[in-house]
């Protein structure tokens, strides 16, 4: 499922941190030498180097990187650095402080963690910044997208597997019905999308889907343009499928002309760790072509070297 | 002999109060050992409990239920004590979807304890009945104050010392545009409303109500109309030992109903070890009468003795 590459034989985090203390010193930076360490250590060993960091040079490692190194290359390897919970609470931030209608991370980080990920992050989100992840979601959101927003971020699901069909059954039902009325922010709506758990809403999408002949998404694309339809459609499918959510996501952000970085940055980021491999799979039989093409078709220097190594793909 | 007649109907509950006087029943057992007319006379003197049908002596069928619920008192006490503090919330809170205990405990236990606590007690929910509580919440309670409960439980506020001063100002001065303009049934379920009650920490509320109060020269309490949930919110948050000390005189009401009385255990067991001395300092103040005078007034027996050494007589 991850595509991250950890050498069988890993150098302790000591000798971690004076590497990339040597990648520092001088003029210029030896990105090269910094892609090398950290592209192939997991959270643990991340997090080491950055305590042996601390310990041996007296400051953060996220501040030597974030003045030695410049554009989508820092930002890259600064969010890499990060422990998830951390790395989510930044991208959670900065998602509902600058919210916009279009925009889908906040939904991506509630949907795509599990339970127990989701509460670390509200954790070190009260850690950070000195407020709850919800206080800051319900405060710059509004309407509708606040109905949804925040109890899909304050939400606590169960993670059990066990499914109740009957109740399965009665929900898509009810969904339904919501549905063709339009009623697409009604309160039962977002009760049964914001609080079943993961197993039980699957079950409750594949039984709208026999009955009403129709996946619940294809219900809920009558108006393509609406944001606020295209965030209840990203909540189905990143429960349901999230390797295709993110497949998607990838293609649409290397297909503009130009690139954005910001989402390539953040999905290999975020799920180099967990699915990018399935990601790259669904990437590959849905374009023809292996991701890792497209982002050395589309990307350049630094950034790609950290993408290619981060996607598994490069010589080290 | 009146004397013991007396004190075994007081034993058996005949005379109100919570519990039942264990001692004093075994006691009258050796005492009236082998008299059958004692037992007669006593059953003629006791028409709450015992009844006739034509010369057919009988119990009456709502006191023994009553008897069930005054006897197993002190079982629960006990048990509650013994149990770890997140299972008893979490079953306090299923208890009011399934055993129609009033929506209060489940404002009670959202907003009176730490975020860690509540985050345990919703992990004991979900090992022990596989849902979550705001599933279940969400599902089975459809009320006006539906929306306003949800929030409440998947809350976990900041604790921190931080307080934005500046929002806490704008957000009392928000409050109380919408209690102006909203029609009192209309409050519980208004956005703004929940929004603040159900995300803020509790010190930005405190803040929030303190300069409520200054800015409307009344606390905020007055202004939210016959408004249970919105009430109890505001006092749990804002003044627990207050909330948790008319709990306890309510349950002490007479005609007090069954999930009132049940307050008094729930409260003394969940308090006992974290601000009991202020809750009895509230409830003296109050009410005009020592708690421990009430508790040793109005209950019996192993439960009387449970409950005054929790409160730490």
């Amino acid at each position: 499922m991850a595509t991250l590459r950890v050498p069988p034989a890993v150098p302790s985090p000591q000798e971690d941190c004076e590497q990339l203390h040597k990648a520092f010193e001088g003029w210029g930076t030896n990105e090269k030498l910094i892609i090398s360490v950290l592209a192939h250590r997991n959270a643990a060993q991340r997090k080491a180097i950055r305590d042996a960091y601390q310990a041996t040079y007296g400051k953060d490692l996220l501040e030597s990187l974030l003045h030695e190194t410049h554009g989508d290359f820092e930002k890259i390897v600064l969010l890499w650095t990060l422990e998830p919970s951390e790395r989510d609470a930044l991208l959670a931030n900065e998602a509902a402080t600058k919210w916009h209608p279009a925009n889908r991370v906040l939904i991506e980080i509630a949907c795509a963690r599990s339970s127990q990920d989701l509460f670390t992050v509200r954790c070190a989100y009260h850690k950070q910044y000195k407020r709850s992840l919800e206080e800051d979601v319900a405060a710059h959101t509004k309407a509708d997208f606040r109905k949804l927003l925040l109890p899909l971020v304050s939400a606590y699901r169960y993670e059990g597997e066990e499914v109740n069909m009957h109740l399965a059954k009665s929900e898509a039902k009810l969904l339904h019905d919501k549905i063709s009325d339009k009623a697409y922010s009604d309160e039962e709506v977002i009760r049964v999308l914001t609080t079943r758990s993961k197993p039980q809403l699957i079950a409750t999408f594949n039984q709208y889907n026999n009955e009403f002949g129709n996946p619940i998404n294809k219900d809920l694309k009558s108006d393509p343009k609406d944001d606020y339809l295209a965030a209840l459609r990203a909540v189905v499918r990143l429960i349901c499928c999230p390797e295709k959510y993110f497949e998607k996501v990838i293609r649409l952000s290397l297909n503009k002309l130009g690139t954005d970085e910001t989402a390539l940055t953040r999905i290999v980021a975020t799920r180099a760790e967990v699915d990018l491999k399935l990601i790259k799979e669904v990437y590959q039989s849905r374009n023809s072509v292996p991701l890792e093409n497209a982002v050395k078709h589309d990307t350049h220097r630094h950034y790609e070297d950290m993408l290619l190594a981060l996607l598994g793909s490069d010589q080290n | 002999m009146a004397d013991e007649t007396l004190s075994l109907k007081k034993a058996f509950s005949g005379h109100g109060g919570f519990g039942v006087d264990e001692t004093t029943m075994a006691a009258m057992v050796t005492k009236w050992r082998k008299q059958p007319d004692q037992k007669s006379r006593f059953r003629s003197d006791f028409s709450g409990f015992f009844t006739k049908i034509g010369s057919i002596e009988k119990c009456e069928d709502d006191y023994l239920l009553r008897l069930k619920t005054e006897f197993s008192r002190f079982k629960n006490i006990m048990v509650l004590w013994l149990m770890h503090p997140w299972e008893r919330d979490a079953r306090w809170m299923h208890h009011v979807m399934h055993k129609s205990y009033p929506f209060t405990v489940i404002v009670e236990i959202a907003c009176t304890r730490t975020s860690e606590e509540l985050l345990g007690a919703k992990r004991a929910y979900q090992a022990l009945f596989n849902h979550s509580v705001e599933e279940d919440v969400a599902y089975h309670i459809k009320e006006s104050y539906s929306k306003l409960l949800v929030g409440l439980v998947s809350s976990f506020r900041y604790e921190g010392p931080q307080v934005d001063n500046d929002m806490a100002k704008w957000e009392a001065k928000a409050l109380g545009n919408v209690i102006k303009s909203s029609g009192s049934g209309k409050l519980i379920q208004n956005e703004e409303v929940i929004r603040i009650l159900t995300t803020r920490s509790k010190r930005h509320l405190k803040a929030t109500f303190k300069h409520y109060k200054e800015l409307h020269g009344k606390p905020i309490e007055e202004d939210l109309g016959a408004n249970l949930c919105l009430q109890e919110t505001v006092k749990c948050i804002d003044k627990p030992a207050k909330y948790f000390s008319e709990a306890i005189n309510i349950a002490f009401k007479e005609g007090a109903d069954k999930p009132s009385k049940l307050s008094l255990t729930r409260v003394i067991i969940s308090r006992a070890d974290v601000d009991m001395e202020e809750i009895k300092e509230t409830y003296h103040k109050q009410f005009g009468v020592k708690l421990e005078d009430m508790i040793t007034k109005n209950t019996h027996g192993h439960y009387k003795d449970t409950l005054l050494t929790l409160i730490g007589k």
